[in-house]
């Protein structure tokens, strides 16, 4: 029965990978973020049924390489974007999904999504910027199975940078989305 | 021998003196002049007191006149004589020298140990008295009646309110961005005392129009939430933690109304809120950044800035009509707008060729003009309340610092902090 849990799992992670991959481009793109949701969740379900049949024969080790693969995507807990940008970038998504299942699979699970912006343009506009962050990726993790009472976001702005440069190198790292779990 | 060495102890005396504030306070650099400026001496003013004066009143009033842009102030070392009265004045020093105007005064103690301060604004064309004042206080008031003179002399010369006696508010943060102090400072960066400390980050700080209360955004509780302060009794009230952000409050001319953003609906947008019932009024509603909220003079529309096709943009809305119409066009970043006192002139954050920059746009013309150069990543705009300066917060070197422009773009000077980074100025309104 376990096993069948978390093959059930990995193919779900497959399955949304498939399914963001596709999306990438479209998903979160800024002025329409509020359209996306309901044909995620779709193919989500979709790609699923499919996952989970192509995986169904495989063994013990598929399991443990499951478990292991998840937990690696689970320490990825910081998300960057580009400049002037709230979209979900394409590497960010297999650990985000992992995250997701997570969320789905331990409904007492919380989390707060910690939004920034780098130095550059107005202080009260890169607020703006950093919840719309946190917010694409609430909704991003709620579109792979996270409940939204989970979620908590909140936005820094360009306050709480991670680098103190003043540089392309430093900027990259400030714009970005910080998964906190409250509690596991 | 003797005079001599108390001479030069009482000079290092004093010369520490300045030291010591000068760790404390912001120090001003004017880093560039007005072409057109006029050019004026400011004498330094007859004392004869035994002690020192705690303040220069008459460098105080040079410097006040030169930072305007309008006046070039005639440095010490340049003047060929030192007249303290209209009859010790010998025009052709002033005329040699071309200057048009002169100051001229001495300052007297009163019995009760106060201050008299005799001055006169000379024209060294007509070779007439313009201004013949006398002014008292007491000695912690000194810099308050040089401020005082250069608002009349100011004014007496160009027709225009002088903002000397105006103040400036700021944040002030450590390096590490571990401690953030809301500052309270005169417009030259003088006597600056601290009204708030945080750990959490203090961002938007805004007036009220009388000039008694500040509002703005604190992460004190884990997230921003507006607090409204006043001033001489530091008393506070939180006045928005509603779910989300709470952030960029601007009082409302009257100070009957404040705009603000909140992101309670899932989106940062602008509403008004009735400050005596507290009630909303929601005045955009799009899924895009609505932010920086600012009230036009008249009290009734804002302008803003939207990201609602895609880039950020100023828009202006009515608050009854509630339809945002865009007014910014060129370049494809403007942000943060504020408005001139009489309407004409809103300047904003411009990117222009990557750089960040105060530009300023003519409202009837909508010509934009950008007005500063030298400073990177320049932000948070804010124009002294007679509308002939902009403070802002820019990057020099590895330091965040306060720097400021005039409105033509001509005057410019820096008020670099002794330690940290400074940054969202708010230029207070004219105080009685």
């Amino acid at each position: 029965m376990q096993k069948r849990a978390l093959v059930k799992t990995l193919g779900l992670t497959f399955g949304a990978v498939l399914m963001t991959a596709c999306a990438s481009n479209s998903d979160v793109a800024e002025g329409d973020e509020l359209k996306p949701l309901d044909a995620a969740q779709e193919t989500a379900a979709e790609v699923e049924t499919k996952g989970v049949e192509a995986q169904a024969v495989a063994g013990e080790q598929v399991d443990a390489a499951a478990n292991e693969a998840q937990a690696a995507l689970m320490d990825v807990t910081v998300f960057y974007f580009d400049f002037d940008n709230t979209t979900i970038k394409a590497d960010s998504k297999n650990s985000l999904i992992a995250h997701s299942q997570y969320l789905a699979a331990n409904s007492s699970a919380r989390v707060v999504l910690e939004g920034h912006a780098d130095e550059r343009g107005t202080v009260e506009y890169n607020l703006a910027l950093g919840e719309r962050r946190a917010i694409s990726v609430s909704r991003f993790l709620q579109a792979n199975g996270a409940a939204a009472s989970q979620i908590e976001t909140v936005s820094f702005g360009e306050e709480r940078p991670a680098l103190m440069g003043h540089n392309d190198d430093s900027w990259s790292q400030n714009r970005r989305v910080e998964i906190k779990y409250q509690s596991r | 021998m003797n005079s001599r060495l108390i001479k030069l102890v009482i000079q290092i005396f004093l010369l520490s003196i300045v030291a010591m504030q000068a760790r404390a306070e912001l120090v001003i650099e004017i880093t560039q002049g007005k072409q057109s400026a006029i050019p004026m001496a400011v004498v330094p003013f007859k004392w004869k007191g035994l002690k020192a004066l705690p303040e220069n009143v008459a460098q105080i009033v040079a410097n006040d006149l030169g930072r305007s842009g309008y006046f070039n102030s005639l440095p010490k070392t340049e003047m060929l004589s030192l007249p303290n009265t209209e009859e010790e004045v010998f025009y052709r020093d002033w005329e040699l020298l071309k200057q048009d105007y002169l100051v001229v005064g001495e300052i007297k103690q009163d019995s009760r140990g106060g201050y008299i301060i005799n001055f006169k604004l000379i024209d060294v064309n007509t070779r007439t008295a313009l201004m013949n004042q006398k002014l008292t206080g007491g000695a912690s008031s000194l810099r308050d009646i040089a401020h005082f003179m250069s608002d009349r002399i100011f004014a007496a010369l160009t027709g225009l309110p002088g903002a000397f006696s105006t103040k400036l508010v700021y944040v002030t943060t450590n390096r590490e961005r571990t401690k953030f102090n809301l500052s309270y400072a005169d417009a030259d960066g003088a006597r600056e005392q601290n009204i708030f400390s945080s750990k959490q980050p203090i961002i938007s700080p805004s007036w009220s129009a009388d000039g008694k209360k500040i509002a703005y955004a604190s992460f004190e509780n884990g997230r921003s939430e507006i607090f409204i302060q006043e001033i001489a009794s530091g008393k506070r009230e939180k006045i928005a933690s509603f779910k989300g952000s709470n952030s960029a409050p601007a009082f409302s001319p009257d100070g009957k109304k404040m705009a603000m953003v909140l992101s309670r609906n899932g989106n940062p947008d602008v509403y008004v809120m009735d400050l005596a019932t507290r009630q909303l009024d929601r005045i955009t509603k799009h899924y895009g950044i609505d932010t920086e909220p600012q009230w036009m003079p008249d009290g009734q529309s804002l302008i803003f800035t939207s990201s609602r096709i895609g880039k950020p943009q100023i828009y202006q809305v009515s608050i009854t009509e509630k339809k945002p119409k865009r007014i910014t066009f060129e370049g494809d970043y403007n942000a943060r707008a504020r408005i001139t006192p009489d309407g004409r002139k809103m300047v904003m954050v411009h990117r222009n060729n990557g750089r960040f920059h105060i530009a300023a746009q003519n409202m009837k013309t909508g010509v934009l003009q950008i007005l500063t150069s030298e400073t990177h990543l320049d932000e948070s705009p804010s124009v002294a309340p007679n509308g002939s300066m902009v403070v802002y917060a820019a990057s020099v070197g590895d330091r965040s610092i306060l720097a400021a422009v005039s409105l033509d773009g001509e005057v410019k000077f820096r008020l670099p902090s002794k330690y940290g980074d400074v940054r969202e100025p708010a230029w207070s309104p004219l105080l009685k």
